[in-house]
């Protein structure tokens, strides 16, 4: 390992400063392998551990303010987060592992970097972890690699199963900064490669995430994350579905569908989801959906499987979600 | 036939030191000023080295040395100097040997300093250049480049012929032709390959070695180093799992040793998991069975053709293609295999080498024909069953396969398999079935016993137990022998000072390993019977040892056997310290030359697939095995468990990705490298189905640790056939394989 400064702050302003020219440590499950691997080389740590930031709770518009330092495990086991973000708990269930979940935070969750082989093996060109090096993604190791958005220049996914329910759900980031504190819609976080597969967030130097907000409305009653993968747990999506609906008998007034394991960020698309406004609910209703979210895929030879099995996965969410062919 | 102590279900003897973390494995022994190394990979896979540049590195204080080709050091000029018991003919690698570039992740410098972490980190800042050749690794491209692999090593042998396999095939009603394959796959073990090389002076070395056998690393340090064997002694005492990877010296103990020598330091020398994956594996392997049989599934022609993979150095080969024509009985049959050289290392035995690759083509081809006959799979395996071996026309030493078709059959309810109506919304589940086979071998083996005045047995073979219960059943053995209670007895492995035994693989270990306790401590009985017969109004003095029996550290007579002596006493009145005796057990090859000596299992399997996203799961197992005399039923099925757990990582999970166009196998880490979680496994019943087998040894034991393994892949594919229709023929099955678009 590389010879690194450990800094703890102990207030906010003080990290961000320290922030500008390192890189904050949370969980660490991720950033240490990377250091581990090469991968990442700080020549700072700014530890965030002692900011305050480990709460859950309520806001005054009837949301839940998640501390950016909670453990995944203490958000999936809160016990508003289960009663009425159940989809939230279960996406952040279906990732890693127990002991991974009690060290992992929450805003370390939205920061993880992709695990594509080729990003962690130093001796592979990778134009993420430098860029200009080529991508050998495209036409070798790409099941867990992106049909959708992605760019000629990576092809990487956001491996994160709590970001796609965060999508779903329409969450809003806060962020502290040497600039003050702002909002950031979910939407906008995380960002498509294009010629800068390296950046991959919106956040600016030395942006600390203090919070992730939460609507009032958890769709309690009708949500699914289904998650495809290559054995039983431990293992990185395939593809991952967030959905959730509002219903009115068997009408669907509104469906939300967020991908996972499929693009650089978890996946919606609004346009796409109008088919699901004042739609029976029906497997024709979701099909149909799912092919217009579908497509501008755009696959490589080692993932072509991702489409149908993303088509499958969107229906089985859906009628999941809205209760449709239950035994 | 379980007796005092062989055959009941001792704990593993190990287990309290292991749970406790009192059981030291290589890399955590304690050596005083230890440096460490950490080795530099190539990152291409093929070409040569034109610049390494150390001076960044070296500046670093704490680094001592970078080691490389350019390091002018001494070893064995030929090639024979680096052979060991499990090389492959041809050329070993040899590292540091020269600038060339063999294959991805080749060993090309040692960076060597006061800590892991500064070795790691100086590592990092050795600058290398590079002549780049084009590269090789696509063993389906140059599948018409195969070739017959050179030469033979120990326990593998020539696919036979017999009869005319294309004249059969053309005239038989039912014909079936499919190809399979398997990805390359490597053993990783839990422990990391590591050695820790003790220096005393420039002749002599203690070594802690990661190995399934200190004489085999013994041989190959002292040979390529010029060192005597008196002087350099290997220990590994336990070893974190190896399942083959520790059946060759592996390159970290050549440069922990070259350290060593060149620095005059102790050193130790680690791999990453990472270089997990530089070194030996199961060869991709590409297989053509078909089969030609009559309308009521009597099997007439098998054909079963195998390629594999090899390096460019060494031709590595193993019984891909031995196993139909012992299994069944058709007339005609043609076996074939070959290897095609690729710029990779040679591939390495791993558990079941060979068997776990043939026997999946060979008994999906099986359930392919049931189908094609609309018979059941377990019909069509009885109708074409061999009694006796017909590969060598010699009577099998024991065949209980039938009875383990009966006992797993009827413990899974094969007849009613498809009567299940509680299937879950969306799921499909589906049965299988195959027969798993191996040999049962044995080989030359020596041990010592000391029995000490006060009734301690000490038994010492330098074999390994690589977690299999070697020291259990070793115990168990020396206690039934003396009559003695097994916390009397202590089992000493993993050390070149004691006798000679040969790696520990292929299933060879209990059975020769065993027999050789078992001499020892006999000849030990016969001193004790001497000594006893010399007593005083002694009822031994003409006793034969097979008038006597020794019970509860008691000498008895079997006529009489109130006319009895404490062994204690023994000592005491001939005024002894201790009974030494050593012996050298070798296999009654005039008997066993008359028969093929094999173990055979029959594996049921159910499955249920998520048939939305092809997801498999494995629900249930049922697993009867035929492995002669069961020394101790808990390790034993320890064994099959996890031989069985193996086989559902082979079918559903296990591959080494190989980027072709990089030439490198790219998946090096467990987060991509899948092999099972325990949310994976669910249900499995092991039976064990004893034989009285006389011929192979005294003991009559045959081995378990593959043939657990080797049946399973095949029964999950057939199982998931038949859950979905669908014959995904390249393993491991996976979500995007099964994968129907609808």
């Amino acid at each position: 390992m590389r010879p690194f400064k450990y800094n703890r702050p102990l207030d906010l302003a003080t990290a961000s400063n320290a922030g500008t020219s390192g890189s904050f440590i949370a969980g660490g499950t991720n950033l240490l392998d990377l250091m581990k691997c090469d991968v990442e080389q700080p020549s700072q740590l700014v530890d965030l551990n002692h900011l305050g930031l480990g709460s859950i709770s309520e806001t005054a518009d009837g949301g839940l303010e998640l501390g950016a330092l909670a453990t995944n495990t203490t958000t999936a086991y809160h016990p508003i987060v289960q009663e009425r973000y159940p989809i939230l708990s279960r996406a952040i269930l279906a990732g890693a592992s127990p002991q991974l979940r009690n060290k992992a935070t929450n805003g370390g969750n939205l920061l993880q970097r992709t695990r594509c082989p080729y990003f962690f093996d130093t001796d592979s060109p990778c134009n993420k972890r430098v860029p200009g090096s080529g991508c050998p993604a495209k036409e070798g190791y790409s099941k867990l690699h992106a049909i959708l958005g992605a760019s000629d220049s990576c092809i990487a996914t956001h491996p994160s199963d709590m970001c796609v329910a965060l999508r779903a759900l329409d969450a809003t980031i806060r962020v502290s900064g040497p600039h003050g504190e702002r909002r950031i819609e979910f939407a906008d976080f995380h960002r498509l490669p294009g010629d800068q597969p390296e950046i991959e967030t919106s956040l600016e130097k030395g942006e600390v995430i203090t919070a992730i907000l939460l609507p009032a409305d958890g769709f309690a009653d009708n949500f699914a994350y289904f998650k495809v993968r290559e054995r039983a747990s431990y293992a990185f999506a395939l593809v991952s579905v967030a959905a959730v609906a509002r219903l009115e008998g068997n009408q669907l007034k509104e469906g939300r569908v967020a991908l996972g394991g499929v693009a650089a960020k978890p996946w919606r698309d609004l346009e796409a989801e109008s088919l699901l406004c004042d739609q029976p609910c029906n497997a024709e209703t979701f099909g149909n959906f799912a092919d217009a979210l579908l497509q501008s895929a755009k696959t490589y030879p080692g993932n072509r499987f991702k489409v149908p099995m993303a088509r499958a996965a969107i229906v089985r969410a859906l009628s999941e979600a809205t209760h449709l062919n239950q035994l | 036939m379980p007796t005092k102590h062989i055959g009941q279900p001792y704990d593993r003897s190990d287990a309290r030191d292991k749970v406790l973390g009192r059981a030291t494995y290589t890399a955590e022994h304690l050596v005083p000023d230890l440096l460490h190394g950490h080795v530099i990979s190539s990152k291409i896979a093929c070409g040569r080295i034109t610049h390494l540049n150390t001076d960044h590195a070296l500046k670093i204080p704490g680094v001592i040395a970078v080691l490389s080709h350019k390091t002018d050091f001494k070893t064995a000029r030929f090639d024979l100097s680096y052979k060991d018991m499990d090389s492959p003919p041809g050329s070993p690698f040899r590292p540091f040997s020269t600038p060339e570039v063999k294959f991805a992740m080749q060993p090309i410098a040692l960076v060597v300093a006061e800590s892991t972490e500064l070795a790691r980190y100086a590592a990092r800042l050795v600058e290398v250049t590079y002549e780049v050749d084009p590269h090789n690794t696509d063993l389906m491209g140059s599948l018409s480049e195969s070739k017959a692999g050179k030469g033979l090593r120990a326990g593998v042998e020539s696919p036979s012929n017999r009869g005319d396999f294309r004249a059969a095939y053309n005239k038989s009603e039912v014909q079936t032709s499919s190809d399979y394959l398997h990805p390359s796959q490597h053993h990783n073990p839990m422990e990391m390959h590591a050695s820790i090389v003790h220096y005393h002076d420039e002749k002599s070395l203690t070594i802690y070695d990661k190995t399934q056998g200190v004489k085999n690393s013994q041989h190959y340090v002292t040979m390529a180093f010029g060192l005597r064997k008196k002087n350099v002694r290997v220990l590994s005492p336990f070893v974190g799992g190896a399942f083959g990877s520790g059946l060759r010296p592996q390159y970290q103990l050549f440069l922990a040793t070259l350290a060593a020598l060149e620095l005059k330091r102790s050193v130790k020398v680690q791999l990453t998991r990472p270089q997990m994956f530089s070194f030996g594996h199961r060869p991709k392997t590409h297989q053509t069975v078909s089969l030609g049989a009559s309308r009521d599934g009597k099997i007439n022609a098998i054909f079963h053709h195998a390629v594999g993979e090899t390096s460019r150095f060494e031709d590595y080969i193993e019984n891909v293609a031995t196993w139909a024509a012992k299994l069944y009985d058709a007339e005609n049959v043609e076996q074939q295999y070959r290897i095609v050289p690729l710029d990779t290392y040679t591939p390495l035995d791993m558990r079941a080498p060979g068997g776990a690759s043939g026997l999946y083509a060979l008994e999906c081809a099986m359930d392919e024909l049931a189908t094609e006959l609309k018979m059941d799979p377990l019909d069509l395996r009885l109708k074409n069953y061999s009694e006796e071996d017909p590969s060598a026309g010699k009577p099998f030493s024991s065949k209980a396969l039938k009875e383990c078709f009966a006992q797993g059959s009827t413990r899974f309810g094969w007849d009613s398999r498809h009567q299940r109506t509680d299937t879950p919304y969306g799921k499909h589940r589906g049965s299988g079935m195959a027969t798993g086979i191996w040999d049962a071998l044995q080989f030359p083996t020596r041990a010592a016993a000391t029995l000490a005045s006060d009734l301690k047995l000490e038994i010492r073979i330098a074999t390994a137990d690589i977690g299999t219960g070697t020291y259990t059943i070793m115990k168990q053995i020396a206690a039934e022998e003396l009559g003695l209670p097994t916390e009397s007895v202590d089992a000493k492995l993993g050390d070149t000072d004691f006798p000679f035994a040969f790696i520990q693989g292929g299933s060879a270990t209990a059975a020769s390993v065993g027999s050789a306790v078992r001499k020892a401590c006999r000849k030990v009985q016969k001193q004790l019977l001497k000594e006893a017969g010399k007593m005083k109004n002694s009822p031994f003095q003409h006793a034969d040892i097979d008038d006597v029996v020794f019970e509860d550290g008691l000498l008895k007579r079997k006529d009489d056997p109130q006319m009895q002596t404490s062994l204690k006493q023994i000592f005491a009145d001939r005024d002894i310290d201790q009974i030494d005796k050593k012996c050298t057990w070798t296999p009654n090859l005039l008997k066993q030359r008359k028969y093929s000596m094999n173990t055979h299992s029959a594996v049921f399997v159910e499955v249920e697939v998520d048939a939305d996203v092809g997801f498999v799961s494995v629900e249930r197992v049922v697993v009867a095995v035929a492995a002669g005399r069961i020394l101790n039923p808990k390790t034993a099925r320890s064994q099959i468990l996890g031989g069985v757990v193996w086989g559902i990582s082979m079918a559903l999970h296990e591959e080494s990705y190989m980027d072709n166009s990089l030439g490198r196998f790219i998946n090096h880490d467990f987060a991509n490298y899948h092999i099972p979680v325990n949310a994976d496994i669910k249900d499995i019943e092991v039976i064990f189905v004893e034989e009285d087998d006389t011929v192979v040894n005294p003991l009559g034991v045959k081995g378990l640790g593959e043939i657990g393994l080797v049946g399973v892949p095949a029964a999950v594919a057939n199982a998931v056939f038949d859950a979905t229709g669908k014959r995904v023929r390249e393993l491991p099955i996976t979500p995007d394989k099964l994968f129907a678009e609808p």
